[in-house]
């Protein structure tokens, strides 16, 4: 069905970035219109899901060219939601930044580029054409290049390199395969893609291709050989950005992968087995990587890295409970890692570090936020009615049916590991007395009201999400279930964008 | 760098290169040229002007920041992109008035699109030349 | 003709390559630009070169009346230029910066010790 204001979430957050970029150098009028736009954007979001939710998938054909020839925009049910949970993710980092990012920042541009991001983030989800994906992937580095330096302390510039360069090398590795699969088939659509994919005679260039892909989308995703560059530049830029990163960034490679694997590139038996290598080393790395760490956002870093391996295995399998199992795990995730690099900004205005040596007795002086943080990690760890525990039990329920014990080992050490970090810091932040030697710099308490409650409440609305997700597993379990369903049959999406004609 | 002739040949080439800028800028819907390339044509210009005078007497000649060019032209861009959808169009379909304009030609939606490209490309270029070069003088004190 | 352009993507590809492994700053950016240029020869390549009109049709013109080139590679290496355009300059900026900060062309100098953030 053709909707034309499915691309609402995205002009959304260009017109606030373009109002922003004129009220420069005013930061008051920037945190106003920021929130406005943020919540304006959610709103819009949630019409677009309710519509997709009821009615099926829409499409938009840019400048009314038809399907095949123009680009093509595409809300179905993945796309929808995600830009969903963007919205309240980006809704909620909005309104944290207001407080948690310092007023030099906010002079050099940081709220635009923010809005440019999560424009960019909306965009990649709406497409449906696979250059486009490129130009929103490129939207979204080149915001975040501008978000990762600003400020220009030493280390944070250092964290730059490394992120920029591997980062522009994905999207030469992605470009390189648009360009070989523009060469085979002569579309860039993908809906036109996955139908004339099956035309082709020379199977094994189409492999050689898919691996491009692969490794453009596993830098971005952080997967097991590719990962280096998150651990090494996702502590150093200030909590609100971070969180945006960690949340939200990693996960547009998944989305990309579950994408053109599912529509593209239906995976064989060597890229499953290849997928499932990668998860369990991906895991069992980022579990080594945490277990040593002790800055929290380092910590954070490594976990971030670890449960992409749950979902690069459920993209392995490639089954339908192991694709309920990824997207649910992918929802969840979004929520719980954005709502972490916020709680670790918080523990950083509270006490001015985030070294876990120097850090303790939060638990003693703030018990109300202590309880809050507590579901998030609780969440995090897998609890049973919280929502980091459904989409593991799909996962491991699947990688017994088909007999990958490795990944199933790895998944029990994974959570393991996991669940021993979250108690570790829990005890040493929040349970353990200050240590005697170090001198606490708040500069929590002298904020005023407003202020404290701008840092608290969106890590409490994400939270709630989180809950939400958790104690209605039931309503989630049938989302995923149908957008599965649309992954694995994807002639609804063909005939959405196509027509009929073509099937 | 101070050449006296590059300097008197500036005082020339500047006018007519931004001329000639516009016209790439006209020509875009049917033959080769556009918002981009006549953008960057228009801060050659200015750069050019920068090497023979100074970075300095290109802003004064500027007048204002080409950082607040940037909100102009998105702005101008994304509403001819937006605009159709208030006549139930998808978005960037292209509007167009129903006589041609002497001289100019047939005018749409699509060429306002193209002035908010080419405005965008003259301040992201000259906002980055500038930040450069004034790097290097400061740097050099 | 197609042969001369697979030997230079080979080539271009094969710098870039080997420009980024390297330890300098200069040259990861020369490797990135590189590594950039080729992949538009190769989209330009694998687009077909044909010797077909410009595909910019007369107005009159009522149906194809000549072989065209296919438009749609020229639509993807303008794009792709324009954001590595984009990329280059900031890679530059930053580049700079660093080494202002480092004082030293070496990526393997960029290590400092954790030092407490915001």
């Amino acid at each position: 069905m053709i909707d034309n204001h499915i691309l609402g979430p995205v002009f959304i957050h260009l017109f606030t970035a373009i109002l922003q970029l004129v009220a420069w150098r005013k930061t008051a009028t920037q945190r106003v219109i920021s929130a406005i736009g943020s919540f304006l954007g959610l709103l819009v979001a949630i019409r677009l899901f309710t519509k997709v939710y009821t009615t099926g998938i829409l499409t938009l054909n840019a400048s009314n060219w038809e399907a095949p020839f123009g680009i093509v925009f595409v809300a179905d049910l993945l796309s929808s939601t995600l830009v969903l949970i963007t919205s309240l993710a980006g809704l909620a980092v909005s309104l944290f930044s207001s407080t948690g990012i310092s007023r030099q920042r906010m002079l050099y541009g940081y709220f635009p580029i923010f809005h440019f991001l999560v424009m960019g983030l909306n965009g990649a989800f709406l497409t449906g054409d696979i250059f486009n994906l490129y130009v929103w992937f490129e939207v979204i580095i080149i915001s975040s290049f501008v978000l990762m330096t600003l400020g220009g302390r030493k280390t944070q510039l250092e964290g730059a390199v490394k992120y920029m360069a591997l980062n522009i090398l994905a999207s030469t590795f992605f470009l390189t395969g648009i360009g070989i699969l523009y060469g085979i088939t002569g579309s860039l659509n993908m809906a036109d893609l996955s139908q004339k994919i099956k035309l082709v005679n020379n199977q094994f260039l189409l492999g050689i291709t898919s691996t491009f892909f692969l490794i453009g989308f596993g830098i971005k995703s952080a997967v097991f050989p590719l990962y280096y560059w998150l651990p090494s530049s996702y502590h150093t830029p200030p909590s609100a950005v971070a969180a945006t990163f960690g949340g939200l960034l990693t996960k547009v490679g998944i989305y990309a992968m579950l994408r053109v694997f599912s529509l593209i590139f239906i995976p064989d038996d060597f890229t499953r087995n290849l997928l499932m290598v990668l998860a369990v080393l991906t895991i069992i790395t980022g579990c080594m990587g945490a277990l040593i760490k002790l800055n929290i956002r380092r910590l954070f870093s490594y976990l971030i890295v670890c449960h992409i391996g749950f979902m690069i295995g459920g993209i392995g399998m490639f089954t339908k409970v192991a694709l309920m199992g990824t997207l649910f795990y992918l929802f969840h995730d979004i929520l719980v890692k954005t709502n972490m690099f916020l709680i670790a900004g918080l523990i950083r205005h509270k006490r001015g570090t985030m070294d876990m040596k120097s850090l303790g007795g939060l638990y003693a002086q703030y018990p109300k936020t202590s309880l809050l943080i507590a579901i998030v990690l609780f969440s995090l760890v897998g609890i049973p009615p919280l929502s980091g525990f459904w989409p593991k039990i799909f996962l491991f329920k699947e990688a017994f049916t088909l007999e990958y014990y490795a990944f199933v080992a790895a998944l029990v050490f994974g959570s393991f590991v996991t669940l021993f970090v979250i108690a570790r810091m829990w005890s040493e932040v929040f349970w353990k007395d200050v240590p005697a030697n170090v001198d606490i710099e708040d500069k929590f308490e002298p904020l005023p009201l407003a202020r404290k409650i701008l840092l608290v409440l969106p890590i409490g609305i994400l939270a709630a999400a989180t809950l939400f997700i958790g104690l209605n597993a039931e309503e989630i379990v049938q989302l995923v279930d149908r957008i599965s369903d649309q992954l694995l049959d994807t002639s609804a999406y063909v005939q959405a964008v196509l027509g009929n004609q073509n099937l | 760098m101070k050449s006296p002739i590059l300097q008197s040949a500036t005082k020339y080439l500047l006018p007519i290169l931004l001329l000639f800028s516009f016209f790439l800028l006209l020509r875009g819907h049917y033959y080769p040229g556009g918002g981009f390339v006549g953008g960057l044509v228009a801060s050659i210009a200015f750069v050019l002007h920068s090497f023979a005078n100074g970075t300095e007497a290109t802003m004064k000649i500027l007048k204002r920041k080409p950082l607040s060019l940037i909100p102009i032209g998105l702005g101008v861009s994304a509403i001819s992109v937006t605009l159709p959808l208030l006549f139930g169009y998808p978005p960037m379909t292209g509007l167009w008035f129903e006589e041609p304009i002497p001289f100019i030609g047939m005018i749409g939606s699509s060429l306002f699109f193209d002035l908010g490209v080419y405005l965008v490309v003259i301040g992201v270029v000259l906002t980055i030349l500038f930040t450069i070069s004034l790097n290097n003088l400061e740097e050099k004190n | 003709m197609e042969l001369l352009l697979i030997i230079l993507i080979g080539l271009l590809y094969g710098a870039g390559v080997y420009m980024i492994l390297r330890r300098s700053m200069v040259k990861l950016l020369l490797g990135i630009m590189f590594l950039g240029t080729g992949a538009n020869v190769l989209i330009f390549l694998l687009g077909g070169i044909t010797k077909g009109k410009p595909p910019v049709i007369d107005e009159a013109a009522k149906m194809f009346q000549d072989v065209y080139a296919d438009p749609i590679p020229q639509a993807l290496i303008l794009t792709a230029i324009v954001i590595s355009f984009a990329l280059t300059a900031f890679a530059i900026v930053l580049l700079k910066r660093v080494y202002a900060l480092v004082d030293s062309d070496d990526l393997d100098d960029l290590n400092t010790p954790e030092e407490e953030d915001i």
